[in-house]
């Protein structure tokens, strides 16, 4: 592994200029891109940008104050320090308050992850637009009931970033990524559908870009005549997609900081069923396959595989030193950041629910009837992971007898985040790495209210 | 900001391998938040960011940088990227740019102005207020957070305008905890105001208003489930409008035939009680602005009048290729994101009725009080939106309260469904997420009954 000594070095810098009696700890991120989205065979926008910048974060007296900046000049540097600073004297006291120190990496050893791949920086812009117009061209060509496709585009993305406090805790990270998508519009006469198909990588050869037209041109082609259908409670079967979507809201009632401060539904139930007994839910970062891995939070410290439920019991919450410190404990390595603009807060990179054995259509065939849910739409006004209520637009298929029947759209399907954990049939094998913080999986959850016409 | 000559030499060498038009934009924005939590000042946080977002456009094709280096290299360095794609030798273009008027000096109190510690107890106001409201308030979080903008924007046309933008939110959010588990809600104010804003706004009254809605939540039935009459109440329920047909009005999703909108203008699209107009300049509210990110005046567009169908959102590029004005909705997140067709503040216009009658007309079906977003896939006119709170309405009267549900719809169906328009009007408040970038727009419209939508409760 090289190091880039460069960004280190600006964060111990920043980290060595702590005062008596002050705690400084600086982040430093440098990432660069390239965009491409492309429609009617030609290029509509091509990006190629860099951005970096620094967040500092002192505490002094108990108290925390952050500032940032979107620039690594030594004077934005300096006055992002002295805002921080005065930031800090406006905090309250809170004995708790606290970075990560070399106790808190607890005897764990960073996870030799290799995220980075060189033959990704390597890859000319040119094939990047290729890619993109080739999968707009392939998309398009797919089905004689493609009308047209609405976008296409390829993206990648090299990140480093470097942490370093004033108590000698230090990291440095470096990860590439890549996805490419595309949106498909069909229509046979009974009205436009939609399709998005996508895949990602750490480079170019790991992008799995047959499967986008497929994904895209299927998801739209099949609900095609698509109609609402009377309401009614139906077991439903999550597509790996809208699993990892409600992985991502169910994850906040793990967090150590929502829990301390009254705000996880499943404060209290530490130890007791909260789950189906085939339910499992780990977080793990170390996972190199998961999309979220990272071999150090946010605050440094070397991340860990947490286990959240197992047998259907809740096992434990996410922290970062200070949810850690407060609740007696210590970090579990779950820091993560918004960027450089945001102090550490609390959360998962890598949730996952543990596959099962038997393959998606056995989980179809094991119900009557079900609904098939491909995708669902306003997951972030319609879910409450503070109470737990969950009610989401959904579009997708009835399955009947193992196999796919009517296409539905205009329904939604609720219940509560707490019932659907309890009500989880079965776990598919298909488990699905996915860009994000949650991996993807098929889920029957045994019922909810649909409602339609 | 840049000196007149730099932004030109920097358009210039952005077109010197060609190209149709070119565009520099910058901005340098400062923000403040602070958070208060448990009772305790908890946070207080700033940040600056400062930089230069160029794009170059030839053909169909627009090629984008941007830099935090706003040194005349650091900018020619930006054009050389975003000029990637045009590679022709052509004869050097020379630019000339005409200042628009200097932007009249805003009548605000700016954020910088004003000492930290006042925004601080601001929100000791409001905690302390939601948890005297009632004793099962058990978590209260008070936000506050203000932005002082300036952009400015130069093109290859000549254009050269510059503006100053101040932003001012506070939100309380509030858990209250009773037998029935919790419940939470907020409340969240904005305006392009300064701190004056709270000459205004009592950041009490606004903690006292989240804390009895997440109080009342406890008491809240399951929401019903199937269709129903829905009774929106002034101000929240223009969500539904920005997501039901505002989205689909946008013109880059007519352009690529992704609308069930597209080729429908002089169409009867709504209800005749239907006037839906999209208005940047109007009053203080949260998507107002007085130029939009491309430098053009903003103004008040009429997009359905008495339910037909007028006119549709318009960006730089996207009017340019129909050789028509610019509606000045081209919107960009932060320099570093490309402008695209974006909302500001979308209303629906008030009609004739008193809004209690709409209630009284209603023999069973839901009132919606507030939203809390929404969705759409313009391409199908599908929408969803989620109320936060809601109540029963039976033999004309508002009764029970109902948990948090979605709302599902189409929006050519839906628009045709508004049965009664009140004589009232609200705003709300919004952030509107659309292909990852999100900017601030607000809602508005007045009471209003529609005919049914699909309630996506869990009772029988």
């Amino acid at each position: 592994v090289t190091t880039s000594p460069e960004l280190l070095d600006v964060a111990r810098r920043l980290a060595s200029s702590a005062r008596a009696g002050e705690q400084v700890e600086a982040y430093v991120l440098r990432t660069q891109e390239t965009d491409v989205e492309v429609f009617g065979g030609e290029v509509e926008s091509l990006t190629t940008a860099g951005i970096q910048g620094i967040g500092v974060r002192i505490i002094v007296d108990h108290r925390q104050g952050y500032a940032s900046a979107g620039s690594l000049d030594e004077d934005v540097i300096d006055e992002t320090l002295q805002e921080a600073r005065d930031n800090a004297t406006f905090g309250e006291p809170d004995d708790h308050a606290a970075m990560a120190a070399p106790v808190d990496v607890d005897g764990v050893v960073p996870a030799e992850l290799e995220l980075w791949r060189d033959a990704l920086v390597h890859v000319p812009t040119e094939q990047k637009v290729r890619i993109a117009l080739d999968l707009e061209a392939a998309t398009k060509a797919r089905d004689p009931r493609v009308r047209g496709v609405e976008a296409a585009g390829y993206g990648d993305a090299r990140a480093e970033s470097a942490i370093a406090n004033s108590s000698g805790v230090e990291a440095y990270t470096r990860r590439t990524t890549c996805s490419a998508y595309a949106v498909a519009l069909a229509d046979d006469g009974s009205g436009t559908q939609t399709g998005y198909g996508f895949a990602a990588g750490r480079t170019i050869d790991e992008l799995d870009l047959e499967s986008i037209p497929r994904d895209a041109v299927d998801r739209a082609v099949r609900l095609l005549g698509a109609k609402p259908i009377p309401s009614r409670r139906i077991p439903v079967v999550f597509d790996p997609l809208v699993t990892r979507s409600v992985l991502g809201v169910l994850s906040s009632a793990f967090n150590g900081e929502m829990l301390l401060k009254g705000r996880s539904m499943l404060a209290g139930r530490l130890g007791e069923v909260i789950a189906a007994p085939i339910v499992e839910i780990v977080d793990d970062p170390t996972d190199p396959l998961s999309f979220g891995a990272a071999a150090y939070d946010s605050e440094g410290l070397p991340t860990r595989r947490n286990e959240l439920i197992t047998d259907g019991v809740l096992r434990g919450f996410l922290h970062n030193v200070y949810t850690g410190r407060r609740s007696g404990a210590r970090s579990t390595g779950s820091a993560v950041r918004g960027g450089y603009a945001s102090a550490p807060g609390v959360g998962v990179r890598a949730l996952s629910l543990r596959p099962g054995s038997r393959p998606p259509e056995a989980l179809m065939a094991s119900v009557p009837e079900a609904l098939y849910v491909q995708s669902v739409s306003g997951l972030h006004s319609g879910t409450n992971p503070i109470s737990g209520d969950f009610s989401v637009g959904a579009e997708g298929l009835l399955v009947r007898d193992g196999a796919f029947a009517e296409p539905v759209r205009e329904v939604t399907i609720a219940s509560t985040l707490q019932r659907m954990l309890l009500d989880i049939g079965e776990v598919a094998s298909d488990l699905t790495y996915l860009p994000g913080a949650a991996a993807g999986v098929t889920m029957l959850v045994k019922e909810m209210s649909l409602s339609g016409v | 900001m840049i000196e007149t000559d730099i932004l030109r030499s920097t358009l210039e060498h952005a077109l010197r391998h060609g190209g149709d038009f070119a565009e520099v934009f910058v901005e340098d924005r400062r923000s403040t938040s602070a958070r208060y939590d448990e009772g305790r000042a908890e946070e207080l946080v700033s940040g600056r960011e400062r930089g230069a977002g160029i794009r170059v456009v030839r053909g169909d094709t627009t090629g984008f940088a941007h830099t935090a280096d706003l040194s005349e290299s650091g900018l020619r360095a930006a054009a050389e990227a975003a000029a990637g794609a045009s590679r022709d030798a052509t004869a050097p273009r020379s630019i000339s740019l005409t200042p628009a008027s200097a932007p009249a000096p805003l009548d605000v109190v700016m954020p910088e102005s004003v000492e930290k510690r006042r925004k601080v107890e601001l929100l000791a106001r409001a905690d302390a207020a939601a948890r005297a409201e009632s004793d099962v308030v058990t978590s209260v979080t008070a936000s506050y957070a203000d932005a002082h903008r300036q952009i400015q924007v130069a093109n290859s046309d000549g254009l050269l305008a510059e503006d100053d933008q101040v932003r001012t939110r506070m939100v309380v959010q509030c858990v209250a905890t009773g037998d029935t588990g919790m419940q939470s809600a907020h409340e969240g104010p904005g305006r392009t105001l300064g701190f004056e804003l709270f000459d205004t706004i009592d950041p009490e009254e606004v903690a006292r208003i989240a804390a009895r809605r997440a109080v009342k939540l406890l008491d809240a039935v399951p929401a019903p489930s199937g269709k129903l009459p829905v009774v929106l109440k002034r101000g929240a329920g223009g969500v539904l409008f920005h997501e039901a047909c505002g989205h689909g009005l946008e013109a880059d999703h007519i352009v690529k035939d992704a609308s069930v909108f597209t080729g429908r203008v002089g169409e009867q699209v709504a209800s005749p009680l239907v006037t839906l107009v999209d208005d940047g300049a109007y009053g203080r509210e949260w998507g107002t602005l007085r130029i939009d990110d491309e430098g053009k005046p903003t103004q008040r567009n009429v997009l359905i009048e008495n339910g037909v169908l007028t006119d549709y959102m318009w960006d730089l590029l996207r009017s340019r290729k129909q050789g028509r004005p610019s509606s000045a909705n081209g919107r960009r997140q932060s320099y570093k994101h490309l402008p695209m067709v974006r909302m500001t503040n979308t209303f629906l216009l008030e009609g004739e009725t008193d809004p209690d009658d709409i209630v009284r007309g209603v023999d069973y079906g839901i009132y919606c009080a507030q939203l809390g977003g929404g969705q759409v896939d313009p391409a199908t006119g599908d929408f969803v939106f989620g109320v936060t709170e809601a109540y029963l309405i039976e033999k004309g009267e508002i009764t029970r309260p109902v948990r948090a549900a979605q709302l599902i719809g189409n929006g050519p169906e839906v628009l045709k469904l508004v049965d009664v328009v009140g004589n009232d009007f609200e705003t709300w408040t919004g952030m509107c997420g659309k292909n990852g970038q999100t900017v601030p727009v607000s809602s508005g419209q007045p009471t209003l009954l529609v005919r049914e939508m699909t309630v996506g409760g869990t009772a029988a």
